[in-house]
């Protein structure tokens, strides 16, 4: 294993260590008594203090650090205080969404982006290049949630092709992918205009280097050279974007599920919150954090497949 | 011209394609109904989530008697009642030929057992307190009960109709957290977390023919622009409790809708604490309600859609007195009284739940306030918070909250350790009096005199009365405007022709 590639993992283990205290403690600084929560404000003390044992809640703080984290690495996260079911039971129901919305949108981020980007570059300076580059900066200044406020008032308000949110299930195939669309969009347009300028500036790069002047004075047709030469070359930014825009993608579900509600983890994150269900809150944000700090990973990973110098460092 | 005619064929084109898919589906016998809270679970005994109330209690579950939208207490399960002279025995007769969803038989037994539970030393029932007078229940035969009161209580047939009364079954009482098992109108069909549950038409109901929908969906959307949008769509046929009284004009202004205001059980005060300084002092106490002008909050909060109240007790029950004179806004006399009492040009906080009514409010208070010489710091604390420093520990100067149970004047008469920090062996006897009156005009009187003398005290500021918001498609009926109690019976809606 090369010395990057073991810095890197030793990088990634350290910082969802660092990030499991840190969510621990956070979570159990909290003004407020989950117990009190639960059982209404016209409950016992003897009763409260009966769910507090139930719960595990009067342990030692360190004890109790070292149960989550060893139940979470066998998946158990313990137990729903509002729902009263598995935390693992209420995640595996909602990831599934979750996962798919956020596919979707991250391949439908990286067509957009990469089209996008190739078109502008290959059209310097021109009439099309500032409309893409227009387009661009709209989507970076515009917030998620109010672009899919105006999807949803024009697809599903005005024109009423698309439900304006809810999630059928995938029992209803159709009905699902329909009501995946406007997400979908409303995900890929935001993330695709800062990717399109990396795309863009990356490519205007490599079209300056000496290979594709060769290529182009001996005649290769200009699609050929901006798909087959510019475009891998032109990747390696574009790929870290793509990585630190997955994390984004990811916490970008729980902005978009609120308003399409839809029922993923997003979704059950505010609704933890909102009921005080600590234990649930502390597992989805360790698994945010977690899919944040592995897609970051990835991306030195991805390096790694890209850049061969890298692969010939040593210690 | 080519361009012309072909953006004409793709408009034909999706004209005919938004005609096809803005046909409505068969509605005749569904509902979807948007609540803005998901239950965490669906037993009304056991958890105090209002949510839980609006979808199980008297759909699903029911009570020995019910009440209507006008909060006459009605029959329900008992078909009917006597009460001893002395108003401490209750003798029901329970309705015949009743069975639950899952086919078992009810009978007075269910009743016992339901009451007994709910009574327990270990019971987790969320309004145990009106379980409290009952000594006793005691079946006489399958379809008679008889409870014995400990002491006359005045509320007890209305409290027998909420759903932390609700009769249950020994047989399904550990399945209603998930699936809630009654004798309701409606059975339990399906609950996708998150998303949407979804009650169907009880076949087997004594009244089923009179009950129009075969099916009702709740979809829980707690964006308020989300749930506009749903309406809009055609997605929701109607949004009870709908959270933004700030998008009802285009709801109003288009003719597919009828936007409704009714009134809840919920005053919304702006409490003091009467155990600390300044606000143990009445002329303070005073001045703060010369200062407050209600119509200025009501626009700014509720966009004019609430009924501004002068003491604690809803303006459509029939006990209300219009205190609202009492303390006219008078900003320059409250300030002089400020003075007067030193506490002119101090700081005080005013903690404020996340609520939309109590956020608004208090930037509106804080103005008015400041007017009259008094620094009011706004400090917007969340919920779990509150409930903790407020309510248990009494860390607060001023806060704001609507209470939301009927018949709670009982509140002020809860002791220095209640959140108010108010106590007067005044109040405490003629409460004393009014819970345990059982006639009407003379139970009216008594509270006429309460509200006198909590405007009197100034115990608080009294703001408005929380409103009921609603906006249901104008072709359907049968539904509530007001709110007298959590839960809303279904049974009545159907579509008109």
């Amino acid at each position: 294993m090369s010395y990057f590639l073991a810095r890197r993992l030793g990088g990634f283990l350290l910082t969802l260590l660092a990030v499991s205290v840190i969510v621990f403690a956070v979570m159990n600084v909290l003004p407020g008594d989950p117990a009190l929560t639960i059982l209404g404000i016209e409950s016992t003390e003897d009763a409260r203090a009966a769910l507090r044992e139930r719960l595990g809640l009067d342990a030692p703080l360190a004890q109790r650090y070292l149960d989550w984290v060893a139940g979470a690495l066998r998946g158990d996260f313990g137990q729903s205080y509002s729902f009263g079911v598995p935390v693992s039971e209420l995640i595996s129901e909602r990831l599934p969404l979750t996962l798919s919305l956020a596919a979707s949108g991250m391949a439908l981020t990286v067509l957009l982006a990469l089209t996008l980007g190739i078109a502008a570059a290959s059209r310097h300076g021109r009439v099309g290049d500032w409309a893409i580059m227009l387009f661009s900066q709209l989507g970076i200044a515009i917030p998620a949630f109010w672009l899919s406020m105006l999807l949803v008032l024009l697809f599903a308000v005005k024109l009423r092709w698309l439900p304006p949110g809810g999630f059928p299930g995938w029992g209803e195939p159709a009905a699902a992918l329909k009501s995946l669309v406007l997400p979908t969009v409303a995900l890929a347009l935001v993330q695709s205009a800062v990717l399109a300028r990396v795309t863009r500036s990356s490519a205007l790069e490599v079209m300056r280097l000496d290979f594709v002047r060769t290529a182009r004075a001996s005649g290769l047709s200009r699609r050929r050279i901006l798909w087959r030469h510019v475009l891998p070359n032109a990747l390696i930014p574009v790929v870290t974007i793509v990585g630190l825009q997955f994390a984004g993608l990811v916490t970008g579900t729980i902005v978009i599920e609120n308003v399409f509600y839809l029922p993923g983890l997003g979704r059950l994150l505010f609704q933890s919150i909102a009921n005080r269900d600590l234990i649930t809150v502390q597992a989805l944000v360790m698994l945010f954090a977690t899919i944040v700090v592995a897609a970051n990973f990835l991306v030195d990973l991805a390096y790694l497949a890209i850049d061969p110098r890298l692969r010939s460092q040593k210690a | 011209m080519f361009s012309r005619s072909l953006s004409l064929t793709h408009l034909a084109g999706s004209a005919a394609l938004v005609a096809f898919l803005a046909v409505p589906a068969a509605a005749e016998t569904s509902v979807s109904l948007g609540l803005q809270q998901e239950p965490t679970t669906l037993d009304p005994t056991s958890d105090a989530t209002a949510a839980i109330d609006g979808i199980v209690t008297h759909n699903v579950l029911e009570s020995l008697t019910t009440v209507n939208e006008a909060g006459e207490v009605l029959p329900d399960l008992a078909e009917s009642w006597e009460i001893s002279d002395d108003g401490l025995t209750y003798t029901f007769r329970l309705v015949q030929g009743v069975t639950y969803h899952d086919g078992t038989g009810f009978d007075a037994e269910d009743v016992k057992f339901s009451f007994d539970r709910a009574m327990a030393e270990d019971s987790v029932n969320p309004t145990k307190s009106i379980f409290k007078p009952i000594a006793s229940v005691m079946v006489i035969d399958p379809h008679t009960v008889e409870i014995k009161l400990s002491d006359k209580d005045a509320f007890f047939l209305f409290n027998l109709s909420r759903g932390d009364a609700s009769i249950v079954a020994p047989e399904s009482v550990e399945a209603n957290k998930t699936a809630p098992v009654g004798t309701g109108p409606f059975r339990f069909d399906s609950w996708t977390r998150g998303d949407r549950l979804t009650l169907v038409k009880n076949p087997d109901y004594r009244a089923a023919d009179s009950v129009a929908m075969d099916k009702v969906v709740f979809r829980f959307i707690s964006d308020p622009a989300a749930a506009s949008a749903a309406l809009l769509a055609g997605e929701l046929d109607a949004f009870p409790g709908f959270p933004a009284p700030e998008m009802l004009p285009q709801f109003e202004a288009d003719p597919r809708f009828a936007v409704t205001v009714g009134s809840t059980e919920g005053e919304v005060i702006l409490a003091m604490n009467n155990a600390k300084a300044p606000f143990d002092n009445i002329e303070v106490r005073r001045a703060v309600n010369l200062a407050i002008d209600r119509a200025a909050i009501i626009d700014g909060a509720m966009y004019g859609r609430a009924t501004p109240i002068g003491s604690f007790y809803p303006p459509h029950g029939p006990a209300y007195v219009d205190l609202l004179d009492k303390y006219p806004h008078d900003p320059a006399k409250a300030r002089e009284m400020f003075e007067a009492a030193g506490v002119a040009g101090t700081t005080m906080t005013l903690r404020v739940p996340p609520f939309p009514y109590a956020t608004r409010s208090a930037e509106i208070i804080q103005a008015q306030l400041a007017e009259a010489g008094i620094d009011a710091k706004v400090e917007n604390v969340e919920w779990g918070f509150w409930i903790d420093e407020i309510y248990k520990k009494q860390n607060y100067d001023m806060t704001i909250i609507a209470h939301t149970s009927p018949n709670d004047m009982g509140n002020f008469a809860r002791g220095k350790s209640y959140f108010y920090g108010f106590e007067d062996p005044e109040f405490t006897a003629l409460w004393d009096a009014i819970s345990t009156e059982t006639d009407p005009d003379k139970r009216n009187a008594l509270l006429k005199q309460g509200q006198e003398f909590l405007t009197d005290a100034a115990v608080h500021g009294f703001l408005f009365q929380l409103p009921a918001l609603g906006v249901y498609d104008a072709r359907l009926q049968g539904y509530w405007t007001s709110a007298p109690v959590l839960y809303e019976p279904l049974a009545d809606l159907s579509w008109a022709e």
